[in-house]
């Protein structure tokens, strides 16, 4: 995983609730055996028309938004689905950060094990860092997770809450597994344990 | 010595779990039964033999194909599709490899996953289950915890058998009082979500409580877990009892005999404590619930079907405007309209929601001696090969088909779209599924979601219908 520790760039309102994980990624784009090539197919149907060519009303089709590293959109983002190929599209598309109200729990989730931070303002913070993204090029958002604030163009700092645990592992790009498997005597106890109390969960 | 502190059906279940914690308050969460499909597995398995790992407990894993795959006969000849056949034959390919129990196409137990997992007996009460699909919260029905994770969180439980995990907040819903004639499990959820929104139990779990909760069968109870996760709740779960008992008894993979015994001791120690706090408690009044229909493209815009679309312009701020707008225009809905009023083009019975023998039972009442509605295309997909077996034996294929309907080999069919059973754009579907989301029977589809009966309905009249005006007297004089 690549780490995230710092960010600077153009970031894209996307004023939408609810923004389902159809809605990042249709369902027809998941028949892949890989992580990687999807950001084609991000947010494809508000993106594309029926013969491929691209819808210019949406945001991630104008100038400079089709650069965009950051999103910014209002409640309940990433519903739905548990598909990790949201947060897959998101990052080939180059979305390293996301910054809503709210979060949908397994989108979020995802989002950490991909190096994508999922950032959570309250609305009316979220209302402001819109109006700037509105600005396009010449506003500039920079998130500093190893300080955890968001600045925005004019200077200001905003900062935001990360759980220390998941913020280590972004921090140095860290997989979870590795540390995991050194627990392995722990894990075995455990089981060595249940498999007498509950013999009938072991086959 | 002090009391325990009472504690809820999720805390007992999570405590039982736990191998270890971390100081920030991380769980070790060990997991007892992992299901896997062809479509969130393979970059899973690909990391598995990438760094040389092998499946931690091969007897707590189970795979099986149900979202790509054809609902038709071209499925045993080879899926036409190659994007399809490529994620089912990667999938056979890594059961091979690494020794996973697989449930093949052919095999009649095939089926959607969280259909077959109760019922073979591979989901029990006071299980931890995860599965690559949100739709996990099904199997919280028999008194388990059960919850969706990703494909990187799929390949964590592979090689390890657990998940690094907060603990979730407790919610509970009660649903007191009786449900009224022509109201379903379905309806339930649905009036459920409506209350509650779509973010409402984000961050939770919730316990389904009360009278009316208690009274459903374990098919109503698991549609009602299933669609936890349109409420954001990553869990949903109901106390095992004996309702919960009498049904493990007769599953093929369940414990039996002593062992049985045994683990039901265990189970009825499980339901929530007199005294347990929930951090948030709802409580719904059965009798109010009519049949409900979704309008909009969110599982949380909800109404009974008697109500009128909504006016966009009468919402409190411009953002839930602007939102509204995009839903009517994108459901061709004219505000003040009556939702009976909207004819459909398309009827599907299926999905992990309301695919169970009793969810055929119900549109098949509806349907017997009335025929599908000219120009509707109505079909129904069992859950499972074993639940499609049951309906056979009850004569349910016959009456369905005589009637109309197409009648399918089991698989998620036309719930999401990524199988060739589709709605075209502008086409109006009323579904048992559980999403209505933009796009998710089919680019550009507009999906109305309802309970069997009310779909059956629909596929009688043509038009959303509410069921209680099909009075089965008039049954005869229709046909």
């Amino acid at each position: 995983m690549q780490p995230f520790t710092t960010l600077t760039g153009i970031a894209a309102p996307l004023p939408m609730a609810n923004v389902d994980t159809d809605k990042i990624i249709p369902a027809r784009f998941l028949k892949t055996i890989e992580r990687k090539g999807l950001g084609r197919a991000a947010f494809a149907d508000m993106r594309f028309n029926d013969d491929g060519s691209e819808k210019p009303e949406f945001v991630l089709n104008q100038e400079p938004y089709r650069n965009a590293e950051v999103l910014i959109a209002h409640e309940n983002f990433g519903c739905g689905s548990s598909r990790e190929h949201a947060p897959w599209a998101l990052l080939d598309f180059g979305i390293r950060c996301v910054i809503a109200p709210d979060f949908a729990d397994i989108f979020f989730n995802n989002s950490f094990k991909n190096g994508i931070l999922p950032i959570k303002l309250p609305r009316e913070i979220c209302d402001t860092l819109m109006e700037d993204a509105k600005m396009g090029a010449n506003a500039r958002i920079s998130v500093d997770l190893t300080r955890q604030v968001v600045i925005r163009p004019n200077g200001e700092e905003i900062p935001f809450e990360v759980d220390p645990l998941r913020k280590h592992r972004l921090l140095n790009g860290l997989d979870d597994i590795g540390e995991t498997m050194q627990r392995a005597a722990v894990i075995e106890g455990f089981e060595a344990k249940q498999r007498a109390a509950q013999p009938w969960l072991y086959g | 010595m002090s009391a325990m502190k009472p504690r809820t059906l999720f805390d007992k279940i999570w405590d039982a779990h736990v191998v270890e914690t971390s100081p920030d308050g991380t769980a070790l969460l060990y997991i007892d039964r992992h299901l896997v499909h062809e479509v969130t597995s393979p970059q899973a398995f690909e990391g598995l033999r990438t760094a040389g790992r092998p499946v931690h407990r091969l007897d707590g894993t189970f795979a099986v194909t149900d979202h790509n795959v054809p609902t038709d006969s071209t499925r045993f000849t080879g899926i036409q599709e190659p994007e399809s056949a490529l994620q089912v034959a990667t999938l056979e390919r890594n059961v091979a490899d690494f020794g996973v129990t697989y449930i093949p196409l052919n095999d009649k137990r095939q089926g959607i996953v969280h259909i077959i997992g109760p019922e073979l007996g591979i989901s029990l009460p006071g299980m931890t289950i995860v599965c690559g699909d949100s739709h996990t919260s099904t199997h919280g029905a028999m008194g388990a915890l059960a919850f969706g994770i990703g494909t990187s969180e799929v390949e964590h439980v592979l090689a390890t058998q657990t998940l690094l995990q907060k603990p979730a907040k407790n919610m509970r819903v009660t649903v007191n009082g009786a449900l009224p004639f022509g109201c379903t499990a379905k309806d339930i959820v649905l009036a459920i979500i409506g209350k509650i929104g779509t973010a409402g139990g984000t961050g939770h779990v919730i316990e389904y409580a009360g009278e009316a909760i208690r009274a459903l069968d374990m098919a109503g109870r698991m549609t009602v877990c299933n669609m936890s996760i349109e409420a954001g709740a990553r869990a949903g779960m109901i106390a095992p009892d004996e309702t919960t008992f009498e049904y493990v008894r007769t599953r093929p993979m369940a414990p039996k005999g002593e062992a049985l015994e045994r683990a039901i001791q265990w189970w009825s120690t499980l339901p929530t404590d007199e005294g347990a706090v929930f951090d948030r408690e709802v409580t719904l009044d059965a009798s109010e619930i009519a049949p409900m229909v979704s309008w909009g493209t969110s599982p949380e815009d909800v109404l009974p079907i008697t109500g009128v679309v909504p006016d966009p312009e009468t919402a409190g701020d411009e953002a839930r405007r602007a939102q509204l707008r995009r839903m009517v225009q994108y459901m061709g809905l004219t505000p003040g309209q009556r939702l009976q009023d909207l004819k459909v083009d398309a009827v599907f019975v299926g999905s992990c929601t309301n695919g169970r023998i009793e969810d055929i039972r119900a549109a098949a009442e509806v349907v017997r001696g009335r025929r599908v509605a000219e120009g509707v295309r109505a079909m129904v997909v069992p859950g499972s090969g074993l639940v499609k077996e049951q309906a056979e034996q009850e004569g349910l294929d016959v009456i369905l088909k005589e009637a109309g309907f197409e009648w399918r080999e089991a698989g998620c069919s036309m719930c999401l779209g990524m199988n060739p059973d589709k709605i075209g754009p502008g086409q109006r579907c009323a579904s048992t599924s559980n999403r209505n989301f933009e796009g998710r029977q089919g680019k550009g589809g507009r999906t109305h979601l309802l309970s069997p009966a009310m779909a059956a309905a629909a596929a009688v009249t043509g038009h959303l219908t509410d069921v209680r005006e099909l009075s089965r007297e008039g049954a005869g004089e229709t046909v």
